[in-house]
């Protein structure tokens, strides 16, 4: 298992380099109307955010249920418009960016999602999932992209064999592994993991976790892990940003995070993770 | 092959129970078709119970169940007292004529539906979509019947449509073309108003159907892969809508029949509607059954038929 400490990369290297990902100011508001009156209310997902994320480094974006983190996310992978603030790729603000714009932006960022069930077309084989990226971006012909659906299959350790299998007949870990297969598929500079590894079993996620690290090793990815289990956080993550009631209340490394947690909601989620340990502790004893 | 053999089974146990069902019910009226005539002086008691004991009616109804069941394996579905004739060619005819009426307004009310669902799921909570919930809701409430008499009150005001029957007096000295397009003219109002009544249910399937596999997180990744918005709704998100929507079309077709027996009987379309009803008044109990087992037959021939269309769509029920 990768531990946080164990990355290459001191922590002093890590913020000379310019970001891959800038995100400043970012705001969402969602305004709603009631029916038969103008009357308008709005709610604050999250406001005034402000992100760096480096090439082969993984952020981790924490907080409770409703803290505005998945919102956050597809903000960032572009799902959804922002209300205000900026998201720069090397430096180009997307957000200023037209749909025809966006297009070629749109794979060079990734999202994998929590449930992998439903991120899954249904009606498709895993084969054409794996390449229905690639169509969408009109890359190369057919043939190919069959052959680098086999070969991206292999890269997450699923059987080739089972190309022409629909995600109904995988389990959960394998299409999980599908879905990575998938954002894998356009090479992109930034996957966003939307709890992605909640749904899954100890023995699986430890597994994936494996696999991510070792494909973020070779293909140097940058990671923005939302969760709220913060022990997988300990072992995944450079560094944690902490979200409350939509704003970031506290930003570390993630052993400077765990050592010495400055906001009280921080200190609450810390020690959530080890009442369960005592438990567990308890128990083994 | 098991799944379509026990689909099979299902259904000729239904259509049997239906039949002993609409017996039953039948025998349970007061009367029969001659009692009517008991009411003349100019006919003996007599020749009365002679005419009952011709047709049968003076035996016990397990006795005329097995002699009609005895009919439908002859294929002519007993004999009807009014005509004095078999049941089958009757409702023949009758039946051609009204599976042209719902087969194109079943056609009409989907190629309307089906647009306007995914177009208001596409634009959900817009105005556009907003006014389509008016009149999809508008039309629900209004009783059929009402809607009928008004698309007759339309054809007769204005005269742009006939306002009965199937057919000009004329049908045939014309050529084929405009047997055609007088067949057509005859066709478009009852087709149309059956359309509107089965519509506005279709349409909120197919929009809440269509909607609930739009949020879904496949359908937003494939955004994030930038596909294009027309793409995601036909090629992604039609085929999976489509299951639910393909067991709605089995249930529309019930809906199409039972408005379609009220249509019939109002525009004067001479379908099994107008037979069923005089039947029902004159207590021609052959007919009445034969028309019931016709009308559950196109109900259970749709369901199957819709199943089938299931069985090819979904590979889940597939490995079942």
């Amino acid at each position: 298992m990768i531990r946080a400490d164990s990355r290459p990369n001191s922590s002093a290297s890590l913020h000379a380099a310019e970001p891959l990902l800038r995100v400043t100011g970012l705001c969402k508001q969602f305004v709603q109307r009631r029916n038969f009156s103008r009357q308008q209310f709005s709610v604050n997902a999250f406001e005034d955010v402000n992100l760096q994320l480096f090439r082969g480094r993984t952020l981790a974006l924490v907080g409770e249920s409703g803290a505005g983190k998945s919102t956050l996310a597809h903000c960032i992978a572009l799902l959804e418009r922002p209300s205000e603030g900026t998201i720069a790729l090397d430096g180009t603000d997307l957000l200023a960016l037209d749909t025809k714009g966006l297009f070629p932006i749109r794979r060079r960022i990734q999202l994998i999602f929590q449930d992998p069930a439903s991120a899954l077309n249904p009606q498709l084989t895993a084969c054409e999932i794996i390449a229905e990226p690639l169509a969408i971006q009109n890359v190369s012909t057919k043939k190919e992209r069959h052959e680098r659906a086999l070969q991206l299959m292999d890269q997450v350790g699923l059987e080739p064999a089972a190309a022409q299998k629909q995600p109904f007949e995988f389990s959960g870990g394998q299409r999980q592994r599908l879905a990575i297969a998938r954002a894998l598929a356009l090479e992109p500079d930034v996957l966003i993991l939307d709890e992605s590894l909640s749904a899954l079993d100890a023995l699986n996620r430890d597994l994936i976790l494996q696999l991510l690290a070792d494909l973020q090793a070779v293909r140097s990815l940058a990671y923005l892990y939302v969760s709220h289990d913060l022990r997988l956080v300990s072992q995944f993550a450079d560094e944690v940003v902490v979200m409350y009631q939509g704003r970031i209340v506290e930003q570390k490394k993630t052993r400077e995070l765990f050592a010495r947690p400055a906001h009280f909601h921080t200190r609450e989620l810390l020690a959530t993770v080890h009442s369960v340990e005592s438990i567990l502790l308890e128990r083994s004893a | 092959m098991r799944y379509f053999a026990r689909r099979l089974a299902h259904a000729v146990l239904l259509l049997l129970g239906i039949s002993v069902f609409s017996f039953a019910l039948l025998q349970l009226a007061p009367g029969d078709f001659f009692s009517s005539l008991q009411l003349n002086p100019q006919i003996s008691s007599r020749t009365v119970e002679a005419l009952r004991s011709q047709y049968g009616l003076d035996k016990p109804l397990p006795v005329r169940y097995g002699s009609w069941l005895h009919s439908v394996l002859k294929g002519d579905l007993g004999t009807s007292f009014a005509y004095n004739s078999p049941v089958a060619p009757l409702l023949a005819l009758r039946a051609r004529n009204t599976l042209l009426l719902t087969g194109t307004a079943t056609l009409l009310a989907w190629l309307l539906a089906i647009p306007l669902g995914i177009w208001s799921a596409a634009h959900r909570g817009e105005w556009g979509d907003r006014v389509g919930g008016v009149m999809t809701s508008t039309l629900l409430i209004v009783p059929e019947l009402v809607l009928f008499l008004a698309l007759l009150l339309l054809a007769v005001r204005t005269g742009w449509f006939p306002t009965g029957g199937m057919i000009s007096a004329e049908f045939n000295d014309l050529n084929f073309w405009s047997k055609v397009k007088d067949l057509a003219n005859h066709l478009l109002l009852p087709s149309l108003g059956l359309a509107l009544a089965t519509l506005p249910p279709l349409v909120r399937h197919i929009r809440s159907a269509m909607i609930e596999v739009l949020d879904s997180p496949f359908i937003r990744a494939a955004r994030a892969h930038g596909i294009a918005e027309g793409r995601v709704l036909l090629r992604y998100a039609l085929p999976v809508a489509a299951n639910p929507l393909i067991s709605l079309f089995g249930f529309s077709i019930a809906t199409m029949l039972s408005a379609g027996l009220l249509v019939e009987v109002i525009l004067s379309w001479p379908g099994i509607g107008p037979l069923l009803v005089d039947a029902i008044l004159a207590k021609d109990t052959y007919i009445v059954v034969g028309t019931v087992m016709l009308s559950s037959v196109f109900l259970v021939a749709g369901n199957f038929f819709a199943d089938m269309l299931l069985f090819a769509a979904d590979p889940r029920i597939r490995m079942e």
